[in-house]
């Protein structure tokens, strides 16, 4: 399959992604808003075409950890969810860090808590990066803020995972789920062999003892405290050099600006029009937008905000985000947040009024 | 003095590694690991299998039977072992489990993987209690059984039925082989043995789920020794349905 352009949802946009780049499988449970994700891969029959395996399974909590056994083999594995379903995969992600095993995680967020509401939502931040499970570990969160960017982070989210052995998450919300927008897909590239996987990922578990030197295993339990202290150190190890050289993020009019509007995913589109309404007002607004979650792009905010008075941290959340723009910027620049809760949404309009408001514009 | 290898009758399974087991003295785990690894090295599998160990005893399984091993969370192994099976369909993949990894915390994988028919061979080892956290009640504890969180014994009142769930899964149209089975005489033993041959070939046949349970001693769970453990199961055993279910 050639590269294509289509128009469609990112949900879609997301499977087709994850097809063309050799997934090798998908274990999934319906949840809104992000079910276009299984529908469009059941739809797609890719099992058919590249040989990549999609269940529909009984649970998240069964998903999950189909994912662990997957990745155990060293194969791409993948499943999807929002807040609920996430929450209850919270174990399972916490196994896959423990015995150190790449895959994707693909949370589509939604009002909570509880059963919350459908409409979308960012206030699941806190879980993505502060380590929703039990034990100390990171997941790679990349937020994307397009159907563009659904498609295009299937292969960012992966290629990390395998360099890192170490899950990653794509943290989008429902607006970024549901909404259609052109996309161009990427070419198709084959799934790998298991000869291929067995040359690169020498840890998998193959079942073919005798071919190698001794037999594998994958596992996270360890009794001695000091061999556990180390492999956690080394996996924190891992984490600081990621933190020195993963973060993403995207600067827009930030050299002048005087105050800083710091969002991620959906919120950070709305934002966008709010600057362009603002200078157009002749207001200094610019816009960092952090494009990993985790590593939290701390040094590309401190620059951003080298010459603001203030910072707006505008998130669909009660502020979660801001505590890691408050850590960047050490607190030396006045830091306030502006946001809407359980699956309202803000206007433009509305956080030009805000950020003239809070800052005495 | 050289043994003449023709003149060996019998050897410790070359599976069987040299560590050390943890197991309690007169604790089943250990001939049934010995049943295993004789098994998997009978049937030459050694190279062709994938083994999911669970949350309980014998969670340090794979210091024992050489082969590949994957460690699943409490329960989950149906989970895994799915993923695993279906894409390594070329492999034998068996869940190694106990009674409060599989019939508590984890009846929604096992039920949902055998109804699905997964072609994987489940061991079910069921010794009525939950062994390595201290003795504790499981789903599988007989009415009247003490323990220490059931001190006056198990009643149907404060903690309901104990849960039939070999029974249930000989009902799913997914299992193909379903057999009840037991390490404390030689001739369980070896009628074991035959049993896990049958469950290891039919998951290479690719003709469904199939599952081995063993109904297993717990000595420090039980507060017996070995002796009394061994006598109480097979005094317990007179009121099962022993050998093939389905």
């Amino acid at each position: 399959m050639e590269s294509e352009v289509r128009l469609m949802k990112g949900n879609e946009a997301l499977a087709h992604a994850a097809i063309r780049y050799g997934v090798d499988a998908y274990f999934g449970y319906p949840i809104t808003p992000q079910s276009e994700i299984i529908e469009t891969l059941m739809a797609q029959r890719p099992w058919q075409s590249t040989g990549m395996t999609v269940m529909q399974v009984e649970s998240e909590v069964s998903a999950i950890h189909m994912v662990y056994g997957a990745a155990a083999t060293g194969k791409r594995a993948m499943t999807s969810s929002s807040g609920p379903g996430i929450s209850l995969m919270q174990g399972g992600i916490s196994y896959l860090c423990g015995a150190n095993l790449p895959c994707l995680i693909v949370n589509v967020m939604r009002g909570g808590p509880g059963l919350g509401t459908i409409q979308p939502s960012q206030a699941d931040y806190y879980q993505a990066v502060k380590g929703g499970g039990h034990g100390d570990y990171k997941l790679f969160t990349l937020a994307p803020s397009s159907v563009q960017e659904m498609a295009d982070f299937v292969s960012v989210a992966f290629d990390w995972a395998f360099r890192n052995c170490n899950p990653a998450m794509i943290l989008a919300d429902g607006t970024i789920g549901q909404m259609m927008e052109k996309v161009v897909l990427p070419p198709a590239r084959p799934r790998l062999t298991d000869d291929e996987i067995a040359h690169k990922y020498p840890w998998a578990i193959d079942g073919a003892r005798h071919s190698r030197i001794g037999s594998n295993r994958i596992a996270s339990l360890e009794l001695d405290a000091a061999v556990m202290e180390q492999r956690n150190c080394e996996r924190q190890h891992k984490y600081e050099l990621a933190e020195q050289n993963d973060a993403r993020a995207e600067a827009t009019l930030t050299a002048d600006a005087e105050v800083l509007i710091v969002a991620f995913g959906s919120a950070a589109r709305i934002c966008a029009k709010a600057v362009d309404l603002a200078r157009a007002e002749g207001l200094k607004l610019g816009l960092l937008r952090p494009i990993t979650l985790w590593p939290f792009p701390s040094a590309y905010l401190r620059e951003a905000a080298e010459h603001a008075r203030g910072i707006l941290c505008v998130e669909l959340n009660a502020g979660q985000m801001i505590d890691d723009v408050r850590i960047a910027v050490e607190s030396r620049i006045l830091v306030e947040h502006y946001g809407r809760l359980g699956g309202a949404v803000f206007t433009p309009t509305e956080i030009v009024s805000a950020a003239k408001n809070i800052f005495k514009l | 003095m050289s043994v003449n290898t023709k003149d060996i009758v019998y050897h410790r399974p070359r599976l069987l590694t040299d560590n050390n087991m943890h197991y309690c003295p007169g604790c089943s785990h250990a001939a049934i690991h010995k049943i295993l690894a004789d098994v998997l090295s009978d049937m030459n599998l050694a190279d062709n299998v994938i083994g999911i160990g669970s949350v309980g005893c014998s969670v340090f399984i794979y210091n024992y039977i050489d082969i590949d091993w994957i460690e699943a969370a409490h329960g989950r192994a149906p989970a895994v072992a799915t993923a695993v099976s279906r894409l390594n369909p070329q492999k034998l993949v068996f869940t190694y489990q106990g009674d409060g990894d599989m019939a508590s915390i984890g009846t929604t994988e096992i039920i949902h993987a055998a109804n699905r028919g997964e072609n994987i061979t489940v061991i079910f080892i069921n010794n009525s209690v939950y062994g390595m956290t201290g003795g504790q009640m499981a789903p599988t504890t007989p009415l009247g059984m003490k323990t220490v969180t059931c001190p006056d014994g198990r009643n149907v009142e404060q903690n309901g039925y104990p849960l039939p769930i070999t029974d249930l899964l000989t009902r799913l149209p997914g299992t193909c082989f379903v057999s009840r089975e037991a390490v404390t005489t030689y001739k369980h033993v070896l009628h074991a043995k035959k049993a896990l041959r049958k469950a290891f070939q039919n998951t290479l046949e690719k003709r469904g789920t199939s599952v081995v349970e063993f109904v297993a001693t717990c000595c420090s769970g039980w507060k017996m020794s070995p002796v009394e453990a061994n006598e109480w199961l097979n005094t317990r055993m007179k009121q099962m349905k022993m050998g093939r279910l389905k």
